[in-house]
């Protein structure tokens, strides 16, 4: 309501230039505008690659008439000289939220988790809200506009942000004078999606990314469906997502890992997103590339860090000080591999920052025409608006900005900001005056020398042969000069106060210091009579500039290399597949070889090639082994490392979700556990519920992207749990309301959601229309042996009982994980066909685990069991080798077969031990020299070879750490001078990495 | 009435079972023993290869070459090709104060308050602890039973791990003072929307203050003339002297610095050090001042990206190089059970530069000077208490460490547990 009083107000104070004629009126009588508006004289940017001098642009109701060299300009216009200005479109910003009321989280008390969704008859997540309109919130923020004005925006798109699919923008004219009659350019122009949920409601789902990512999905599957009439309900959500499909779609990713998920989800509804990035798209550009998309990109650089404080300046990371040298080559690298990307205020603190940023971007070597095009034309087609918006032409909206001259240098100003026809006036442009003028008083010659920016005017006045102290003043359109007197042993000023026309001559008073007041004419002296004296005389005025405060531009020059992935310890050019001949080794085979002394491996083309006593290869690289062990890799699989969610905890059942949309390829853990001797893991979803998330099994391939990390020649995977976990024993007394809370419970979630999965899977082979569920689609996979299940559980009861239900369903449970009661019912475990993956020794955490024995392994070995010892811990992982040998210890297992509960029967259990876990010509050349017997403490890894291609190397490690050294040194002296220069640095934070386990809840 | 009676008595039985799961405390040393042909390793870093240890009525008797002439004395075991160590020490453990992690009654490691160093960890240590029993098998003895939490934890006790109470298992009693330093960095308020980040933390300085405040006001109270009494002023008592040593958990180069301030503050005769992720950059001032560290677990993954992927493995390698005096612990997520690991978080300080003997120290007899038990343990030399063990090879790798024997005071120590049984039970259910 008061908003509608505001613009009431402004409608009747304003002489509004577009009051339609079909609006009666009572105050008065009824007038209209009708002239037109001509800008002569000026440089007029057309478009980024159009330019003409000495143009004119005519517009009349808002809109473009004409523009050009020498256009006919109406009689009835208004003419404005523009003479040394230039003219830009103005600026557009797709990604805002100005003038659009958002939403805030009601407080609330209760602590219990909110399931069910809080609205009836929309979509059943109150996080997918494609029925919202910006339109419907406007409130329009004349500040926050001026703001905008001064960083040379003319037209902003905005949006509620709020939730994960969040309803239309709207395309808002910056026109402080105008209502919803004019200021809406578009009412519902694109769709806006994120990750983040509605501050709206607390329903728990999605309480992950990768929940997220399903969920979207999903409700475009949904979509589909309702579209073909299929639902008996009104879904008023789903109305308006299937109407919103046809506008541009926009998403929020925020960073170049979310980029290329949210790219990928898209494809599979084939939506081609424009994605809102993070500024870190340069870290893997090839990938950004490859997603075709078009991006919006923040300029958002980060400010140095204070590192003064050596204590404190040792915790920032190599990364984090790179990102200050980097990112402001972001927008540069982007447009050398020619990414579409229009840029916005996303991100940054203050509209103020957005030039000054940019401008760092264009000295680190962004092409003008680039980030005018950016801020023109490539939003503006995106928007689908390249008629009306990002270029001047007739036609075109009268959006323009007046500038003193090049946009892109600190030293130009905004004059005026030009929206739909109304000026914005930011600054008032100073007359040019400079030049050289004579004048006389009291017969006494005197020259005038004005010099310097307009800005910063200079003057210098003198006499045939002294140089007189002088001081200007310009104000609006007054000039005031004072200068001492000839007779400088006198302390005496003449003070002069003219008028401004446009005339070159100055005329005014002149205030003698005897009091007298006489009539002061200065005329103005022909180019040619200005001496090139005077420019010297500018160059030695420059001194006194503050320049020299300023910061180091960042250039080409001083780019500090991109590593893979981007932190310490990354590759600066990516490791490629080699030829090795490992001589003299000791080989544990895990077949039935065993261990070979004193033998060669030769590698190649990726693969185990050869294994024999003197062996020889034409170009191979040969490492001498003697004394050393050759083994396969070790493969984890219980892993929760290189992903950036663990756990969807919103539903007892989250079959739906992935790791593999997750993964993070950027997480030092990788490198630790090739230091380890890792070379394949299963990430697993945590064990928050009965029904887990899809795992993604990866190798540890350092340094490429999260899609190139997955093994594909694995099979699907998914997570199940049982115990105190599923039934949220440890989450509090508020977590006592989501089914299951007791084991009894979990079983019953297994047997309806199995069963569910079963009619689902009747009805889609029927042939009768049927809703597509990714969740039922995975348990379908589950049941009809497509994909396997590796189950979190302790105690003995609760795994029979899978066991149980698995054979209703006439299929089996693949892998038991942690499985630390295994020994308690090995006998039923072979029986049913499962394997065990569990703990060297770990128990007494929880009470399920008070029976926990370190001979667990050795127990289930002996029956007969599959064993395999996991980790389930970023840090254990890399020593799993000493893992194993503690089946030695505890319950004297050989050590032959220890040695496979950490490679071959890993691989076993997960299905890839066909090309990798064990040494034998024709499999995957994934392999670890180890200084010692691998099982002994005594051992460290080497190398670490991954398909022949050498991912970790001690020797290189050595070196790295010198250079890691190095260049956070060079860094932070970088940074320090920054400081001294006067520049503004942050203080340090200290980003904690998230230790994730089985109990992560994210 | 009988049958109730059958019936009382086994469920007696078997909740004693469940609860009272703990293996019977050795007899006291009636007879000498006399360990032969073993490979020695004495803790101080010597070995005797084919030695001879004699221990009687719970001492070392004899330590040297099993070629000494000598009468051997009382039951003779002949150990050829085995290695015999001392009894390994877990200092700053919770062991026994907290049974099962995830359930609250059985938690008793944090009291309430901040300033607490009148709490006594002594008195609620369980020898009935399942977890404790189980740490026999690894050779692991003897522990440093710490509170945790507060500014000021409160006072720990050292213990052996075979007893039938408290009483019967102390070896020093209040020990030490746990400070836990106030950290230089703070995290955001991440429930008000601020970045979970570390940062600089604006308190620290105010913390130190206090802590330094009320040293002093106790340094005070000790003087003297007071009309009330204050109990945690008066566990301070003994700070000066050397009667209880001051143990500051702390891990930044700067906290460790001030750590050593403060020492120095309030005439702190004994500190130490516990934790020291970055002790070894401040070693200078360490050896200066003669403070041990009791270095952080081992087996952590470094606290940043960039460090070294085995910087917590060589940490004490380079504080010993430097001259400083370490031991090991081992405090951390899972830390109790995980105490039976400390002999290979010794053999991984081998691994990464130390050599054998030295990383032995590390967690005997390094330790014990650390806590000041070192006349009673820590290494086998005559006079010093039977607590030792024999193990079939190398104890600091997981691959060998196989233990025979274990003697706690010369008592001849059951190495079953809750454990050993399960796996009896059921390693016999599928020999059927």
């Amino acid at each position: 309501m008061i908003r509608h009083v505001f613009f009431l107000a402004v409608f009747l104070c304003s002489t509004t230039l577009f009051a339609q004629e079909y609006i009666p009126k009572n105050d008065g009588v009824k007038t209209a505008t009708s002239h037109y508006t001509a800008l002569k004289h000026a440089t007029i940017h057309l478009s980024p690659t159009e330019t003409i001098e000495n143009g004119t642009l005519v517009f009349k109701d808002g809109k473009i008439v004409s523009v050009g060299k020498s256009v006919n300009i109406p009689k009835n216009s208004i003419i404005i000289d523009a003479t040394g200005k230039t003219i830009y479109p103005s600026f557009i910003d797709l990604y805002s939220t100005f003038g659009v009321k958002q939403p805030k989280r009601e407080p609330n008390h209760s602590r219990s988790p909110q399931y069910d969704a809080s609205r009836e008859g929309y979509y059943w997540n109150d996080h997918i809200r494609p029925e919202q309109n910006a339109v419907d919130h406007l409130d329009y923020d004349t500040k926050k506009a001026t703001a905008l004005h001064k960083a040379g925006f003319g037209v902003v798109n905005s949006h509620i942000d709020d939730g994960i699919i969040r309803g239309t923008g709207v395309l808002l004219a910056l026109n402080n004078e105008g209502t919803s009659a004019n200021i809406i350019l578009e009412a519902q122009s694109a769709q806006y999606t994120g990750t983040s949920k509605s501050k709206l409601s607390r329903q728990a789902y999605p309480t992950s990314l990768m929940g997220a990512l399903a969920l979207l999905r999903q409700v475009h599957l949904d979509a589909d469906w309702y579209a073909q009439g299929l639902s008996k309900e009104k879904d008023r959500a789903l109305e308006a997502l299937i109407q919103n499909r046809t506008k541009v779609q926009i998403v929020e990713a925020g960073s170049k890992l979310n980029a290329l998920r949210l790219d990928k989800v898209g494809d599979e509804y084939n939506t081609q997103y424009v994605i809102v990035g993070g500024g870190d798209e340069y870290e893997a550009i090839q990938d950004i590339k490859a997603t075709q998309a078009k991006f919006i990109i923040p300029v958002n650089f980060t400010e140095a860090y204070d590192m003064e404080d050596p204590f404190l300046a040792r915790s920032v990371s190599l990364a984090d000080l790179r990102q200050w040298n980097q990112q402001p080559h972001n927008p540069r690298i982007l447009a050398e591999n020619n990414v579409e990307f229009a840029l916005s205020t996303y991100k940054l603190e203050k509209e103020a920052d957005f030039l000054p940023q940019l401008i760092k971007a264009i000295e680190a070597g962004l092409p003008k025409e680039k980030a005018l095009a950016a801020l023109t034309t490539v939003p503006a087609g995106i928007i689908g608006q390249s008629n009306t918006l990002g270029t001047l032409k007739a036609g075109a909206y009268a959006n323009f900005l007046v500038t003193s001259g090049d946009i892109f240098d600190k030293k130009t100003t905004i004059y005026e900001n030009w929206v739909t026809g109304v000026k914005n006036e930011l600054e008032v442009a100073p007359k040019d005056i400079r030049g050289s003028y004579a004048f006389n008083l009291e017969n006494e010659k005197y020259t005038l020398n004005i010099s310097g920016t307009l800005d910063k005017l200079k003057a210098k006045t003198k006499t045939d042969n002294t140089t007189l102290g002088t001081k200007l003043n310009v104000t609006n359109d007054w000039l005031q000069l004072t200068f001492s007197t000839v007779d400088t042993t006198k302390q005496e000023f003449i003070r002069v106060v003219s008028n401004l026309d446009d005339t070159p001559v100055l005329t005014g008073k002149a205030y003698l210091p005897n009091g007298k007041e006489l009539p002061f004419k200065a005329v103005k002296q022909t180019a040619d009579t200005t001496t090139s004296d005077d420019k010297k005389d500018d160059d030695d005025d420059d001194d006194d500039d503050d320049d020299k405060e300023e910061e180091t531009p960042a250039t080409v020059d001083n780019f500090f290399p991109v590593t893979y992935p981007n932190l310490a310890f990354g590759f600066e050019n990516k490791p490629q597949q080699e030829t090795l001949l490992f001589k003299n080794v000791t080989v544990w085979t895990n077949e039935k070889e065993g261990i070979l002394e004193q033998t060669d491996v030769l590698i190649k083309n990726g693969k185990i090639a050869k294994i024999g006593m003197n062996l020889n290869a034409k170009n191979a690289k040969v490492i001498d082994g003697t004394g050393k062990h050759l083994t396969a890799g070790i493969i984890d699989e219980h892993s929760h490392i290189a992903t950036s969610s663990v756990n969807e905890s919103g539903h007892n059942s989250t079959a739906e979700v992935s790791i593999e949309d997750v993964l993070n390829p950027d997480d030092i853990n990788i490198y630790r556990n090739l230091a380890g001797g890792v070379t394949s893991i299963q990430v697993l979803h945590g064990s928050a519920n009965p029904i887990g998330g899809r795992s993604a099994i990866i190798k540890l391939k350092w340094g490429e992207s999260a899609r190139n990390l997955i093994n594909p020649h694995a099979p699907k995977f998914i997570k199940f749990a049982l115990g105190e976990n599923v039934k949220q024993s440890n989450w509090g007394d508020a977590a006592k309301t989501r089914f299951p809370q007791t084991r009894m419970g979990v079983e019953q979630v297994y047997i309806d959601y199995f069963q569910r999965a079963k009619e689902y899977e009747a009805l889609k082979t029927s042939g009768k229309p049927f809703r597509k569920d990714i969740e039922m689609e995975t348990l379908s996979e589950i049941i009809n042996k497509q994909r396997f299940i590796s189950c979190h559980s302790y105690v003995q009861s609760e795994i029979n009982m899978l066991m149980k239900v698995a054979e209703q369903f006439n299929f089996n449970i693949n892998t038991f994980t942690h499985i630390l009661e295994g020994y308690k019912l090995a006998d039923k475990m072979v029986e049913h066909g499962v394997g065990g993956s569990t703990f060297s020794d770990w128990w007494a955490y929880k009470y399920e685990v008070n029976d926990a024995i370190p001979y667990n392994a050795a127990i289930m070995h002996n029956a007969g069991v599959t064993v395999a010892i996991n980790s389930d811990d970023g840090e254990m992982s890399r020593r799993l080798n000493q893992e194993a040998a503690k089946a030695v210890k505890y319950g004297d297992v050989s050590e032959i077969e220890a040695w496979k509960f950490v490679t071959l029967n890993p691989a076993k259990l997960l299905h890839i031990s066909d090309r990798v876990g064990s040494i034998k010509v024709g499999k995957d050349a994934d392999v670890v020299l180890w200084s010692d017997h691998p099982l002994s403490i005594y051992a460290k890894a080497e190398k670490t070879i991954i398909e022949g291609v050498t991912y970790f190397d001690i020797n290189r490690d050595k070196a790295l750490r010198e250079a890691v050294a190095k260049e956070k040194n060079e860094l932070t002296t970088l940074m320090l001078q920054a400081k001294n220069k006067g520049l503004k640095t942050k203080p340090i934070e200290k980003k904690e990495k998230a230790h994730f386990h089985c109990d992560s809840n994210f | 009435m009988k049958l109730l009676k059958y019936k009382l008595l086994g469920l007696a039985v078997l909740l004693s079972s469940v609860l009272l799961a703990q293996q019977t405390p050795a007899p006291k040393q009636t007879q000498a023993i006399s360990i032969e042909g073993a490979t020695a390793h004495l803790g101080n870093g010597k070995v005797i290869d084919n030695a001879l240890i004699m221990f009687n009525d719970g001492k070392l008797t004899f330590v040297g070459s099993a070629l000494t002439k000598i009468a051997r004395q009382g039951t003779i075991i002949n150990a050829k090709g085995k290695h015999i160590y001392p009894g390994f020490i877990a200092p700053n453990s919770t062991l026994g104060l907290v049974e099962i992690d995830a359930v609250r009654a059985t938690e008793d490691e944090n009291e309430v308050g901040t300033m607490n160093p009148h709490i006594r960890s002594l008195i609620a240590y369980n020898t009935e602890s399942k977890v404790v029993e189980s740490m026999r098998i690894n050779g692991v003895l003897m522990g440093q039973i710490t509170p945790r939490g507060g500014r000021i934890s409160g006072t720990s006790s050292v213990v052996q791990f075979d007893a039938w109470n408290w009483e019967d298992a102390v070896i020093k009693e209040d020990d030490g003072i746990h400070i836990n330093w106030p950290n230089p960095f703070s995290r955001g308020r991440w429930w008000l929307g601020e970045p979970a980040t570390l940062k600089e933390n604006k308190n620290y300085n105010k913390q130190v203050d206090e802590l330094n405040t009320y040293i002093k006001e106790s340094a005070v109270y000790q003087l003297g003339q007071n009309t009330t009494r204050h109990l945690p002023y008066e566990a301070l008592n003994g700070i000066t002297t050397g009667d209880k040593t001051v143990y500051i958990h702390v891990d930044g180069e700067k906290g460790i610095t001030d750590a050593l301030r403060f020492k120095q503050a309030h005439n702190i005769d004994k500190l130490v050090i516990v934790g020291g992720y970055e002790a070894h950059l401040v070693s200078n001032l360490l050896v200066e001042q003669n403070v041990p560290v009791l270095l952080q677990r081992v087996h952590s993954k470094p606290n940043n990206d960039d460090d070294d992927y085995d910087l917590p493995f060589t940490l004490a390698n380079r504080l010993v190089n430097d001259g400083v005096l370490v031991g090991l612990e081992n405090a951390g997520d899972m830390e109790r059970m995980n105490t039976r690991n400390l002999p290979f978080l010794a053999g991984t300080c081998a691994a990464y530069g130390l050599d054998k003997e030295t990383a032995l120290s590390l967690i005997t007899l390094n330790t014990a000077k650390i806590l000041g038990i070192d006349d009673m343990v820590g290494s086998l030399e005559v006079g010093k208490d039977a607590t030792l063990f024999i193990s079939e090879g190398d104890a600091l790798d997981m691959r060998t460490n196989k233990i025979d024997k274990a003697y706690i005071q010369g008592r001849d120590v059951i190495l079953k547990s809750h454990q050993t049984e399960l796996y009896e039970r059921y390693s016999n259910k599928y020999k059927k």
